[in-house]
């Protein structure tokens, strides 16, 4: 390996977080096209089933993990094992977190139409969201973000740009209108009378 | 005990929800009050024994919260909620507990949750839309439902991506320690070279840094899990009948032997074992009563 390339290993080595090329060229005193060759040899040494561990592109930068044929005796290094694995509400919390985030637990609970307080102190402690401030709306909750660990631990290259758009997840998904139509199908099909005339009163 | 604390913890929920309900949800619960409730009135041919049976067999796990909860009555399959017996759905979670053993407070809240939005909606059925007197505007109110109900449906496929994500890319085990010692600053570097955009850079920079809060992420969390040590100090007990606490704890690792002493209450509260200590930090010797209980215990 060339003298850059064993620098941006080095740098990569002892960096908790994921660097770019800004960060690493301006660590090593390299243009960034010299950090860009030497992080291709870099990754072509770095490679799964030929070291313990690879090059991976990661919340919008460069950093070293574990190999896969690795992973499950650093786990048990770190103890990473014992947790358990996320729950429904966790889930869905951290979704609201990485698609609206910055955002706050009332706002939380008022997607999820119940208290977020929980699964927001369990993702605190895996470290997968974090506190990003304070809201202006009354009461000035704190609001709450994903952080590299979240992107780390479901390997998005980009963090959030590389999330799924909200409308390619699913072709079932409904829509406010499609809602209301079922509501409204639901309501008239046992021959509730409540809702026509209130449209009839207040004209859309 | 455990039985009827929840029990009466579910009747307080209910009176609690009921009036929050009112006040704070009044758009969404009203629009339950002429949708979900007649509907579940009006399909009551169901019978007793077909939704006894439902009501028994009903997942409780599924649902996480009342929109949940709404969302499947109005997307999926309309459960015929006036015909679910919510005394019997507690009295099987509670036998349903009995039967593990084991209280898991988080399961238990959410069941809490659960039934008294059940309660709730059970409430709606029996009064008329006259005395509920502040109605608000039906097509707001519908209006609001159905865009929140379309805001929780997108987070939950959002959720179901990432549970998908995470079997897909597998264990990521990667150094997760704190900052350097003295964080990188490339764009404060810049700032004395006269280019006002770097100038400015920095200063944003400067103004929205927050201060270095310690995480504790990288701190190793070891759970020891109650049962484990239970079992431990029974087992130590019970083969000679009487041991004293240290013997019983040797080979254990402090913060074992904590949760070990912890066990040892338990064990007393449920009158399994008898403790005894002559003066303080003297030896505690521990006699087993030939009771044995089912402990509900808690994961230290």
């Amino acid at each position: 390996m060339s003298a850059n390339a064993r620098i941006v290993e080095a740098l990569l080595f002892v960096s908790s977080e994921p660097l770019d090329e800004r960060a690493l060229a301006q660590a090593a005193g390299l243009s960034e096209p010299d950090i860009e060759e030497a992080l291709t040899h870099v990754g072509q040494r770095h490679t799964q089933g030929n070291s313990g561990v690879v090059l991976e592109r990661v919340a919008g930068g460069w950093a070293l993990r574990a190999a896969d044929d690795t992973a499950m005796a650093c786990a048990h290094l770190l103890d990473q094992l014992s947790q358990r694995p996320l729950s429904r509400a966790a889930l869905e919390t951290l979704a609201v977190v990485a698609y609206a985030g910055p955002v706050s637990r009332p706002e939380i609970a008022r997607i999820r139409g119940v208290a977020a307080d929980n699964p927001v102190q369990s993702l605190l402690e895996r470290g997968l969201i974090e506190e990003a401030g304070r809201s202006d709306r009354p009461g000035n909750p704190l609001l709450y973000r994903t952080t590299t660990r979240f992107d780390r631990v479901f390997g998005l290259e980009e963090g959030r740009h590389s999330l799924p758009l909200l409308d390619e997840l699913g072709d079932d998904l409904p829509d406010a209108a499609q809602v209301r139509d079922r509501l409204q199908a639901m309501a008239a099909t046992q021959g509730i009378a409540i809702h026509e005339p209130a449209a009839a009163d207040h004209p859309a | 005990m455990w039985c009827w604390l929840l029990f009466v913890s579910v009747w307080c929920l209910f009176l609690f929800v009921s009036v929050w309900g009112l006040l704070s949800f009044v758009n969404v619960w009203c629009l339950l009050s002429f949708v979900a409730m007649p509907s579940a009135l009006a399909t009551t041919v169901t019978g007793m024994a077909t939704s006894s049976a439902l009501a028994l067999e009903l997942d409780l796990e599924p649902f996480a919260g009342p929109f949940d909860l709404l969302l499947a009555l109005v997307l999926r399959d309309v459960v015929d909620l006036g015909e679910v017996p919510v005394a019997d759905v507690c009295l099987r979670y509670l036998a349903q507990i009995e039967e593990e053993g084991e209280l898991d407070l988080e399961s238990a809240s959410e069941f809490l949750v659960l039934v008294s939005a059940l309660l709730e909606l059970k409430i709606r059925l029996l009064l008329t839309p006259d005395e509920v007197d502040d109605m608000p505007d039906a097509q707001e109110a519908a209006e609001e439902l159905a865009a929140r109900l379309a805001e929780y449906a997108r987070a939950q496929a959002a959720a179901a991506w990432l549970a998908e994500r995470l079997g897909e890319v597998g264990l990521r085990v990667f150094r997760s320690g704190p900052p350097a010692l003295r964080p990188p600053r490339p764009l404060l570097d810049d700032a004395g070279t006269g280019d006002p955009t770097a100038l400015a850079a920095a200063l944003r920079l400067v103004l929205t840094r927050t201060d270095e809060v310690s995480e504790p992420i990288h701190v190793l969390r070891r759970r020891i899990p109650l049962s484990r040590l239970l079992d431990h100090v029974r087992r130590a007990v019970r083969e000679t009948g009487t041991c004293t606490f240290d013997d019983a704890v040797k080979g254990l690792n402090r913060t074992e032997q904590a949760a070990a002493f912890w066990a040892v209450l338990d064990l007393i509260r449920g009158g399994e074992v008898t403790a005894e200590q002559d003066a303080p930090f003297a030896p505690i010797r521990m006699r087993a009563t030939g009771r044995q209980t089912v402990a509900i215990g808690v994961a230290a």
